[in-house]
């Protein structure tokens, strides 16, 4: 096993390392360093936005591109969250906890160099994990049938809407409306239109671009324009010098991040828990472990090293499922499994052997991409903490123009760009009422799959709704839907506990997170 | 009972239900079929009453929870401006494209948008704007050969 894995890993590299691909990766993790660090734009938003530029490009070098503005993202993030105390990046915001009490006591640079060795052991661990597990699970999913696809989505898609921030509830809520838009355009197997209201351009679909950049693009700005008060630069001057830990902060914070990377891997094999819930969850258990726990918040190195390793071990490992068994567990996988389909490459277990360019590829550009991004961040660091200064004004009307542009480029149509603006209206009003629109697009991508997968099973049982209960695969899939539900109503009945989480957010989270709803 | 109508669950509860149940009807215009031969109609009937339940018990939830100190519907300070300004601007971008072309699209497009910020000037948005038009175009137009003219005379 070990063997293939290594020649198949081998093989990505060389995928990878084509002229073409390195430069589409290296575009991916610059832009998405960039954005990360750019308080107020999101690692969503960002791709959305690049997603129809992708369509020119063949599918490897889209898919590297717009992974590594994922994950480019996430280093760009802990740099705001360190040295502005800008929670702007929800994984990144516990990091503020004891990254900027040591900003102020003048060891900000040195946060942000355990941050930079963190991210990239979580990262490394993370990608080794998906070499190993994807083919894996793909061995066990080409066996399964229609009934067992449709309960694992069922999983997949409660997972995600419950787990994530805000109400369960809503969030199933915001599931089922994000399938309902996918259910918009002809119906693939009488050809009936569906919902389009006699629009023509409404007869294939809503566009998967026009719907993600109203949601994390207009709706987004809508909710942070003006909330950006001046931020405070005075720690801000970082130098690459300033970067190296003392010998101290080292020894304390090395098995910080190992224990960190584990809380990540073990969060990522969860559908619906991404970096934000790993980041969370890694940072009360470092609490737990150590013998001063009292001691954090002031400015604790392990603080920040144990959540920065876990967001991004779990980053990568989000991948696994998105790219084995073609279930995606958050917005940011979603999307990216959109631009696949619209590639024309068809998700599932059946991916890796049919395009194990694409999959290899990825997994060698992982590596490539975390290195050019130490590589990136190390030597420019000053550059990217200059970036922090760029004030939302400039920032959103210039978005907003390639929201438009790029809404239009898709398909050619102006149409679209007003159905942009309607989804961003709504979209802001769902945010509003504490609606969190990622699980839209989660419902949205899987819904036309789930739909059809559905009909099959019932269409083989000969309309028996007990075939979901009678395979015991799939039985097995609802019984874990079962308990997930359970265990929520569990939670929500001891209700104070719950509360004691969420009081270790830092302070003034809880008010207003610019780009809030953005990957969780 | 008169707190009521300041909780978000209410209105959140109330549009869910509502959604669910134009959903609902909506199904039963297309065919529904059977199980075994479901027709196009089926699948969104499901999600309709599905989202008329979940509708119900957010409804609920609003219901029996005490009002949450500080809760209330609209943001602190409302944003009229901004709000029309980022709405706009898109607009904005179709009405000038399909009239004047994509130079005129792009600087009306950012111009608007940018009137949005409470700081922003006349001169500073339209400075932007000729600063995004400049670089857009250039992107657009020339690297990505998006089929949209650089300027038209659209009547």
């Amino acid at each position: 096993m070990l063997a293939t894995a290594l020649s198949d890993l081998w093989y990505g590299f060389g995928v990878a390392l084509e002229p073409q691909n390195l430069m589409w990766c290296f575009v991916g993790v610059l832009v998405g360093n960039m954005v990360g660090v750019l308080p107020g734009m999101g690692p969503l938003a960002t791709i959305s936005i690049l997603l129809p530029l992708t369509f020119g490009i063949k599918p490897v070098g889209a898919i590297l591109m717009l992974s590594g503005v994922f994950y480019g993202a996430q280093y760009g993030g802990a740099i705001c969250s360190i040295l502005l105390n800008l929670p702007c990046h929800p994984p990144h915001a516990v990091t503020c906890l004891d990254g900027y009490p040591l900003t102020l006591q003048g060891r900000g640079g040195a946060a942000l160099g355990v941050t930079v060795i963190s991210s990239f052991v979580g990262a490394s661990w993370g990608i080794t994990e998906m070499i190993f597990l994807a083919p894996l699970l793909v061995r066990v999913a080409l066996q399964f049938g229609p009934a067992e696809i449709c309960s694992l989505m069922l999983l997949g898609l409660l997972a995600g809407s419950t787990l994530a921030r805000g109400s369960p509830l809503k969030g199933v809520a915001m599931t089922l409306v994000g399938l309902l838009l996918g259910i918009v355009g002809t119906d693939i197997e009488t050809g009936t239109p569906r919902f389009t209201f006699g629009i023509p351009s409404l007869f294939d679909g809503v566009e998967l671009v026009g719907l993600a950049l109203g949601l994390f693009g207009i709706a987004e700005f809508m909710k942070s324009v003006n909330q950006f008060s001046d931020v405070n630069m005075r720690y801000s001057k970082v130098g690459i010098r300033d970067l190296r830990p003392s010998r101290d902060e080292l020894r304390r914070s090395i098995p910080a991040m190992f224990r960190g990377t584990l809380v990540g891997s073990l969060c990522s094999l969860i559908p619906g828990t991404g970096p934000t819930i790993a980041s969370f969850i890694s940072y009360a258990a470092e609490k737990k472990f150590s013998k001063t726990p009292e001691k954090f918040g002031t400015g604790m190195i392990e603080g920040v090293a144990c959540p920065e390793a876990a967001t991004h071990s779990s980053v990568q490992g989000d991948f696994i499922p998105t790219m084995s068994l073609g279930i995606p567990g958050d917005a940011v996988m979603a999307l990216i499994l959109g631009a696949l389909m619209i590639q024309g490459i068809v998700p599932g277990p059946r991916l890796i052997s049919e395009h194990a360019d694409i999959f290899w590829g990825l997994v060698a550009s992982f590596w490539i991409g975390n290195i050019i991004l130490v590589v990136l961040n190390v030597p420019m660091i000053g550059l990217w903490v200059k970036l922090l200064m760029i004030p939302y004004k400039y920032l959103y009307p210039s978005a907003l123009f390639f929201v438009a542009i790029g809404v239009y480029s898709t398909n050619n149509d102006m149409f679209q760009v007003g159905e942009t603006v309607a989804i961003g209206l709504v979209g802001y009003l769902l945010l509003l009422l504490d609606f969190h629109p990622a699980p839209i697009l989660l419902g949205f991508v899987l819904g036309p799959r789930f739909e059809e997968n559905f009909r099959r099973a019932l269409l083989i049982s000969r309309g028996d709704i007990l075939v979901f209960v009678e395979h015991p695969i799939s039985a097995f899939f609802l019984l874990l839907c079962v308990v997930l539900i359970l265990a929520q109503i569990y939670v929500r009945l001891r209700k104070p506990k719950a509360r004691a989480i969420a009081d270790e957010k830092p302070h003034g989270l809880g008010q207003l997170i610019p780009g809030g709803s953005e990957a969780e | 009972m008169e707190r009521l109508l300041e909780k978000k669950d209410f209105y959140a509860g109330l549009a869910m239900m509502l959604l669910g149940a134009g959903v609902a009807l909506n199904s039963t215009t297309y065919s529904l079929g059977t199980l075994m031969h479901m027709g196009p109609g089926m699948f969104p009937f499901i999600l309709g009453i599905l989202l008329i339940i979940i509708g119900i018990l957010i409804f609920g939830s609003g219901l029996m929870t005490p009002l949450e100190e500080g809760e209330r519907i609209l943001p602190e300070s409302m944003e009229w401006r901004a709000w029309a300004c980022i709405l706009a601007g898109p607009l904005m971008f179709i009405l000038f494209g399909e009239l004047f072309g994509m130079v005129a699209a792009t600087f009306m497009c950012v111009f608007v948008s940018a009137l949005g910020d409470r700081t922003a000037t006349l001169k500073g948005s339209a400075l932007l704007a000729a600063g995004v038009t400049v670089g857009g175009t250039f992107l657009f137009s020339y690297l990505l050969k998006v089929p949209f003219p650089l300027f038209r005379w659209g009547f």
